[in-house]
């Protein structure tokens, strides 16, 4: 038996629901017809009343979720696409992200983002939010790049007393498979280090760590060892893993889908280098989309975000530099 | 004038009502009272950011606020000193919020008219407008969720913020949901100083209602008799399971903006109209025509109002203000995944 990212996505929310009585799903077709992506696939069945069809409103489905969580609810609220939670976004990052500071009352809202690229989907179903998100104070951003932590994740973001947003990548829904669900889980806060390596480290998360675990594989003929290390959140950030890879290895890329200015990867580096500075034996670099929309055709799409052979070849500059 | 015998259960009623009125009628005098002294503390340089006054609107909110009981939500906005009051507000909070006490419920982190406290249903805004309906939505379908029947919740909007995306998302929700939102409109002709012929091209706000599926009632909202009745009547109709309520009021905003505008492009022609009545004038000719209180009478409550304002000023002068350096500077709950930047 093997279960994709989608499903474990799926069978978290399952979870959470049989677990909890106060969990509740709430989104645009997440009802009888399981969802855009199919992650609420028969959950409406299998939990009657509390997987909701929501009207095309994401500002008011994520102010019903914080009522909803004032209320002692745990809701969990489906984006149908990550880009359009930007109509939503007033109610995610001034009303969710700030009722905790204000009134001391926890905001225990999940907020599911289906997101990145996707071949053929073009600039309004594509783009990756965790940066825009990770920018407002009072909000946790988890970027799962496994099936694993898809799975993990999700049911700790339910289980969070405070707002998450929840970037779960469609590229990897079907593409990735794991022979089961975890039963131990790294919390959320801690990186992993997913390959061991001396000479560079690559820090990434969601959909690039494959890519980035490609090109590892790629230097490996070459003679280089390449460590990587996957986020899995970008809010927090857990700086003390990278510092110690970047510690042991003396050189770091960091690597996002999501675009150039600002950002994740631009974080990294402004920690590694005022915190770590004498670590660095070259000067730490970072790739990222390019500084336009994401466009829809596949030859285009394929030189706009970074891939395997990009992360190589900037790899290669850096462990000659 | 002509003497009726009440029936025995009419006449409990019309005790009903007189009582509910001369409570109202306080809690305007007390609002009132209160945003003269915020208005004056802001004047002095004591109130830090802005000062907003509910004046001329006291009618409308302390109507919203004594129609809905313990137990119930509220989401008031910037001109709802009265309604606040009525819901169970003290001004010792209210005052707390404008001098930045850190003994207010948002303890210095928020200020002015942005206080509440989320788990006595008494929610407080954000800035941006509309944003709160789908809040107290949530609220509701909370509760149906949870068996918890017989509440209702309340959120004002003005005229301007009838115009938000935020406002058409939640209202339409609301309507698909059956929740017992009962939406108070104050039509206050204007939205900082943009009329209404710039904001809306409906005949009557109400219209707006019908195009959700939503039960409307409007009012003169210089009268707390008309203002009792009609918001009173939606609350119970919401009650009652029949679904959102709206409710609209026409009255003018006899004040700025905020306390740093003279409002001086509001149309005299208004002021001089009917809809430019002040509603607490309205109400103290009605109370001295019913023989409910005398000029003695409401002298003296007004005298106690000062007295307790000046009395909570006072208390609050004397408390400490928020300390930056025992501040956790924590915006999660969960310590453990605070980033804490220096
Ligand atoms: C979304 C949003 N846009 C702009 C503002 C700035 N603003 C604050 S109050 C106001 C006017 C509101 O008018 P109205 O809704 O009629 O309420 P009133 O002030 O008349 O009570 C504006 C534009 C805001 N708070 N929120
Ligand atoms: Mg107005």
């Amino acid at each position: 038996m093997s279960i994709t990212y989608l499903e474990a996505i799926r069978e978290a929310q399952a979870q959470a629901l049989r677990d909890d009585p106060r969990v509740f799903i709430y989104g645009q077709d997440v009802g009888p017809f399981g969802g855009a992506h199919k992650a609420t696939k028969n959950l409406a069945k299998e939990f009657p009343g509390r997987v909701l069809d929501s009207p095309i409103s994401e500002d008011a489905i994520v102010g019903l979720a914080v009522g909803a969580a004032i209320e002692g609810m745990r809701p969990i609220v489906e984006m149908q696409f990550a880009d359009f939670s930007t109509v939503g976004f007033n109610q995610i990052v001034n009303q969710a992200a700030t009722l905790f500071w204000r009134t001391n009352v926890p905001c225990p809202v999940t907020v599911r983002l289906p997101f990145g690229g996707t071949s053929g989907s073009g600039p309004f179903h594509s783009q990756c939010m965790e940066t825009v998100y990770a920018h407002y104070p009072g909000l946790i951003v988890m970027t799962p790049a496994t099936v694993e932590d898809a799975y993990s994740m999700l049911l700790e973001a339910v289980a969070i007393d405070d707002p998450v947003i929840f970037c779960e990548h469609k590229f990897l829904y079907y593409h990735l498979k794991a022979e089961k669900l975890p039963s131990e889980a790294l919390p959320v806060g801690k990186a992993r280090i997913v390959r061991e390596g001396r000479d560079m480290t690559i820090v990434t998360y969601s959909a690039m760590l494959h890519e980035a675990l490609e090109a590892a594989n790629e230097l490996t003929p070459e003679g280089w060892e390449v460590e990587v290390v996957d986020l899995r959140s970008v809010k927090p950030i857990d700086t003390d893993t990278v510092m110690a890879s970047v510690a042991r290895t003396g050189r770091l890329l960091c690597v996002g889908e999501a675009w150039p200015w600002g950002g994740v990867t631009a974080e990294i580096i402004a920690r590694v280098s005022s915190e770590g500075y004498g670590l660095l034996d070259a000067p730490p670099q970072r790739l990222n989309a390019k500084d336009t929309p994401v466009p829809y055709h596949p030859n285009l799409w394929a030189a706009h975000r970074p891939t395997a052979r990009a992360i190589t070849a900037a790899a290669r500059k850096l462990l000659r530099l | 004038m002509l003497q009726t015998v009440l029936e025995p259960q009419t006449a409990e009623k019309a005790a009903l009502f007189r009582e509910t009125y001369l409570a109202a009628y306080r809690f305007m005098l007390l609002a009132r009272l209160l945003d003269d002294k915020f208005a004056a503390l802001w004047r002095s340089g004591r109130i830090h950011g802005g000062v907003f006054l509910g004046r001329g609107q006291e009618a409308l909110s302390a109507a919203t606020g004594i129609s809905l009981k313990k137990g119930d939500v509220f989401a008031p906005l910037i001109r709802d000193a009265a309604g606040r009051l009525a819901f169970g507000e003290t001004v010792l909070d209210a005052a707390r919020t404008y001098l930045g006490s850190a003994r207010g419920p948002m303890g210095g982190r928020d200020g002015n008219v942005h206080r509440g406290k989320p788990k006595e249903g008494y929610l407080p805004m954000i800035s941006h407008l509309g944003a709160m309906i789908s809040v107290v939505n949530g609220i509701l379908l909370a509760r149906r969720f949870k068996n918890h029947a017989g509440t209702v919740g309340a959120a004002s909007i003005g005229d301007g913020a009838t115009s938000t995306g935020a406002f058409h998302e939640a209202l339409n929700q609301a309507a698909v949901e059956k929740l017992p939102l009962v939406l108070v409109v104050a039509n206050n002709h204007y939205a900082y100083s943009t009329p209404i012929s710039r904001q809306f091209a409906c005949r009557d706000l109400a219209d707006k209602a019908a195009g959700y599926g939503v039960e409307v009632d409007s009012m003169d909202g210089t009268d707390l008799n008309a203002c009792l009745e009609t918001v009173g009547q939606a609350v119970d109709r919401a009650r009652a399971g029949r679904g959102p309520q709206m409710v609209v009021a026409t009255l003018l905003r006899l004040c700025g903006h905020g306390e740093h505008d003279d409002a001086g492009y509001i149309d005299p022609e208004l002021k001089k109209s009917p809809v430019g009545r002040d509603c607490q004038k309205v109400a103290e000719d009605y109370l001295i025509r019913q023989k409910w209180a005398d000029p003695a009478t409401l002298a003296t409550w007004r005298t106690e109002a000062v007295h307790k304002i000046e009395e909570a000023i006072a208390q609050v002068q004397r408390e400490p203000g928020p300390d930056p350096f025992t501040e956790e500077w924590r915006a999660i709950s969960t310590q453990r995944l605070n980033e804490g930047h220096e």
